[in-house]
């Protein structure tokens, strides 16, 4: 076992690169990002379901959505509360939700996701930044 | 065996299955009830619906292409249709062509006069056999069974144009590019696309859910028919059955939904 | 034995570093375009697919080639292909490869590739042709490594082997019939709709892939010890031979159909690509070119003067490969599209950034092909 040195070098070499992100960025944790609220959204109080379902489980919320109304044909949301809503992200979530980049964005910057929902829904803010 | 013990072997299976059954039911019976306060989905109740989408375009009522103007003007706008000076990148979902290229093949050499001039005005078909369904590799271009329209899902198309070379009737047209900054004016009721997925006429299912007839249609003032192919009573049956009426390429089985009065 | 693709002598990593760069010219351009979108080709509305589906076509050809030695060997206990079947494997292997990679680059949304698995669909060709290619990947990938293993232990390969070995000839067919059925099926495209399409694109690629496998047994003679061997460059060459006098035939039986019946829809696509249509006339020469090349093919591989000779062999290889080329990858696809189903004459020219991203895939083919190569010869060596 000549080569043993160049061996341990080798795996130190590749722990420290593996761990960087980690030491890196210690003690440096982004904040959790605050959202707004715009006064439509307030005044409405709940959306279509739940805050913490809303904040957990929109994604999969606007897939089945995108799935019904485009494969199915069926538009309408009744909401368990027994509210209706058109199931359509640009003219009923943004209707409310008119600051997408106080609202939506910020949350996807924090997690760093980049739904490409926008390359073809309008963002149809009304308060543009 | 003898009966008697056969029987009795028989009465321990069924008696052991009732005692399994009854904690089935009671979780599928609880499951029934959670689900009375869950979400819905349903389609509007203004919903305009049909067996089978169909349109009859009179023909005769169009003499120049300025008469088709209004019509495709109307399409383009409500769905976001980009305008490319650059003929390979164009998007089309309605457009007007020459009787020759509408009907190859039907072209006599000697014919009559309006017909030789008059446009035609070209669309998807919405086959009722379509063959660009059958090509689709990922189910992204559908026919809906419940009302017969040949949809896309730009959500799950991969852009193989695989439809595009299927389709006999050159009705879909791919985005090449980013088609955003060539649209004059965009309406956020509807989407517009992204760069490398197939397009094409919709039948304006968004606006049948709304209970509204197709925008072309509406702009035809009358010289566009919308309605139900299996409905007797429809006004598309009643014009095909008054009428003479042609098809596009009928002898390849694909069966269009849009029927021309010449 | 990966290890003995690593030791080559200045000339190998020369020609491994040029095709490198090659390939890296290509991947920013492809970079280019997924950024801007298809539209940096030449592709139209009217003519939706282009040169990436003409190059993945006559490869599907070139690694269907390569059951022409598996067959005679496996099936017919031909001895001599033994030395050449690995060959035939591993040409296979890189074929299928590019093949993949032009179905990729072809693709508007190639993130979304795996769509075709996730909602499998049996009445779409293209679904099938996935699993075709993918299946005839894997089974060259196993054979050829195991049986090459075994060799260089000097033991018979794995007993289990054997069926695989025997599916992958009637596998080899599949790939190019299905990928024949992609177009061959599609109503109201005339030049396609012919039942001649899948036995005309094997005949073609019966000759393509031993032309280019002769081309290469002549190089390795030349820059390695191991000599793939007289006879058996001789044997593929009349398979060559036949081949390709067959596709003509088939070709000569199209024309034949379509201009006796006088069909328009079907006369149509032919005039356009050898006399021109409505004034545009860009594919004329280049299939005249084909069709002269494939003459000149047939003329030299039936002789047996110049088939025996090996320096015209090598001539006559080179003009089948670019004649079928031209054929199958220019003629075919662009042919097919033009006129357009509304009978417009819109022209497809490539573009040079197609151009450079379709070289690019070709040399992430000769690069694998060329390791793959380098490891069945360096075992060869070892052995002999
Ligand atoms: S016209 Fe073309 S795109 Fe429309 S349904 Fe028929 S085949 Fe499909
Ligand atoms: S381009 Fe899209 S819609 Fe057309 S066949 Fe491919 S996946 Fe289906
Ligand atoms: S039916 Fe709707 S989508 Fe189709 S051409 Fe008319 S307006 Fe356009």
């Amino acid at each position: 076992m000549k080569d043993k040195k160049l061996i341990v070098t080798g795996v130190i070499i590749f722990l420290i690169i593996a761990t960087f992100p980690f030491w890196y960025n210690r003690g440096k944790a982004a904040p959790m990002p605050e959202l707004e609220l715009t006064a439509k959204a307030k005044a409405a109080k709940v959306c279509v379901r739940s805050t913490e379902y809303m904040r957990a489980d929109h994604m999969q919320l606007l897939d089945k959505w995108r799935e019904k109304v485009v494969r199915e044909g069926d538009r309408i949301y009744v909401s368990p509360s027994g509210k209706q809503y058109n199931m359509s992200l640009s003219n009923t979530c943004l209707d409310c939700h008119s600051n997408k980049a106080q609202f939506c964005d910020r949350c996807h910057d924090y997690a760093s996701v980049r739904p490409y929902c926008w390359d073809c829904h309008l963002d149809n803010s009304k308060e543009k930044t | 065996m003898d009966s008697s013990r056969r029987r009795v072997l028989q009465l321990f299976g069924i008696s052991s299955l009732a005692l399994m059954t009854r904690p089935v039911y009671n979780a599928l019976a609880t499951e029934k009830h959670a689900q009375k306060a869950k979400e819905q989905m349903i389609r509007g109740d203004k919903a305009l619906t049909a067996k089978q989408w169909a349109m009859v375009i009179d023909t005769r009522q169009f003499e120049s292409a300025e008469d088709m103007e209004p019509l495709i003007e109307a399409c383009n706008k409500i769905h976001n249709i980009p305008h490319f000076e650059n003929q390979r990148h164009e998007i089309k979902w309605l457009w007007e062509d020459h009787y020759h290229n509408v009907f190859p093949g039907k072209g006599a050499r000697f014919l009559s006069e309006a017909v030789e001039s008059r446009p035609f005005l070209v669309l998807c078909n919405h086959c009722e056999n379509p063959p660009c369904v059958r090509a689709c590799p990922t189910q992204a271009t559908f026919k809906r069974a419940s009302d017969g329209i040949v949809l896309m899902d730009f959500h799950r198309c991969i852009g193989c144009r695989f439809c595009m070379a299927a389709c006999p009737f050159g009705a879909r047209s791919f985005n090449w590019r980013d088609p955003r900054p060539f649209i004059k004016e965009t309406d956020p009721k509807f989407p517009t696309r992204t760069k490398g997925v197939v397009e094409k006429c919709n039948f304006c299912a968004e606006r049948l859910a709304e209970g509204k007839l197709p925008a072309c249609v509406e702009a035809a003032e009358g010289k566009l028919a919308f309605g139900d192919l299996y409905d007797p009573d429809s006004e598309v049956r009643e014009l095909i059955k008054t009428n003479y009426t042609i098809r596009r390429k009928q002898e390849l089985g694909t069966e269009p939904c849009v029927y021309y009065i010449v | 034995m990966l290890e003995l693709a690593l030791k080559g002598t200045k000339r190998y990593y020369g020609w491994m570093t040029f095709l490198v760069v090659i390939i890296g010219i290509g991947f920013l351009i492809y970079l280019k375009q997924l950024d801007f979108g298809l539209g940096i080709t030449g592709m139209s509305r009217d003519v939706s697919w282009g040169f990436y589906i003409a190059n993945f076509t006559f490869l599907v050809g070139v690694a269907a080639g390569g059951v022409m030695v598996v067959l005679p060997y496996y099936l017919h206990d031909y001895k001599a292909f033994g030395r050449v079947t690995i060959l035939g494997e591993f040409l296979a292997i890189a074929s299928v490869v590019m093949c993949l990679l032009f179905i990729i680059v072809d693709l508007g949304q190639p993130m979304r590739i795996f769509n075709v698995w996730i909602y499998p669909t049996f009445h779409s060709v293209l679904f099938w042709d996935t699993i075709v290619l993918n299946g005839y990947l894997f089974l060259n990938l196993i054979i050829g490594w195991n049986v090459l293993e075994a060799e260089r232990n000097n033991v018979h390969y794995q007993a289990w082997l054997k069926p695989l070995i025997y599916l992958s000839i009637p596998w080899a067919v599949s790939i190019h019939t299905v990928t024949a059925y992609l177009f061959c099926g599609l109503p109201g495209r005339g030049f396609w709709l012919t039942a001649i399409l899948a036995p005309r694109f094997l005949a073609s690629a019966f000759a393509a892939g031993p032309s280019l496998l002769i081309l290469l047994c002549l190089i390795i003679r030349r820059v390695t010890n191991f000599d793939p061997g007289r006879e058996q460059i001789q044997s593929l060459a009349k398979i060559v031979a036949y081949a390709i006098c067959i596709n003509v035939f088939f070709f000569l039986c199209e024309v034949f159909v379509v201009f006796y019946s006088n069909i328009p829809e079907h006369m149509d696509h032919l005039k356009y690509l050898f006399v021109g249509l409505h004034g545009k006339t860009a594919y004329v020469p280049w299939m005249w070119a084909s069709f002269s090349l494939m003459a000149v093919g047939i003329i030299l591989t039936v002789t047996p003067i110049t088939r025996k000779n090996e320096g015209v062999l090598a001539v006559a290889c080179t003009v089948i490969f670019l004649g079928t080329w031209i054929d199958k990858g220019l003629g075919m696809i662009a042919g097919g599209f033009t006129p357009s189903p509304l009978h417009h004459v819109n022209e497809y020219i490539p573009t040079l950034p197609e151009i450079v991203i379709a070289l690019a895939v070709w040399a992430t083919g000769f690069f694998i092909l060329t390791v793959l190569f380098k490891i069945a010869v360096g075992v060869k060596e070892e052995v002999q």
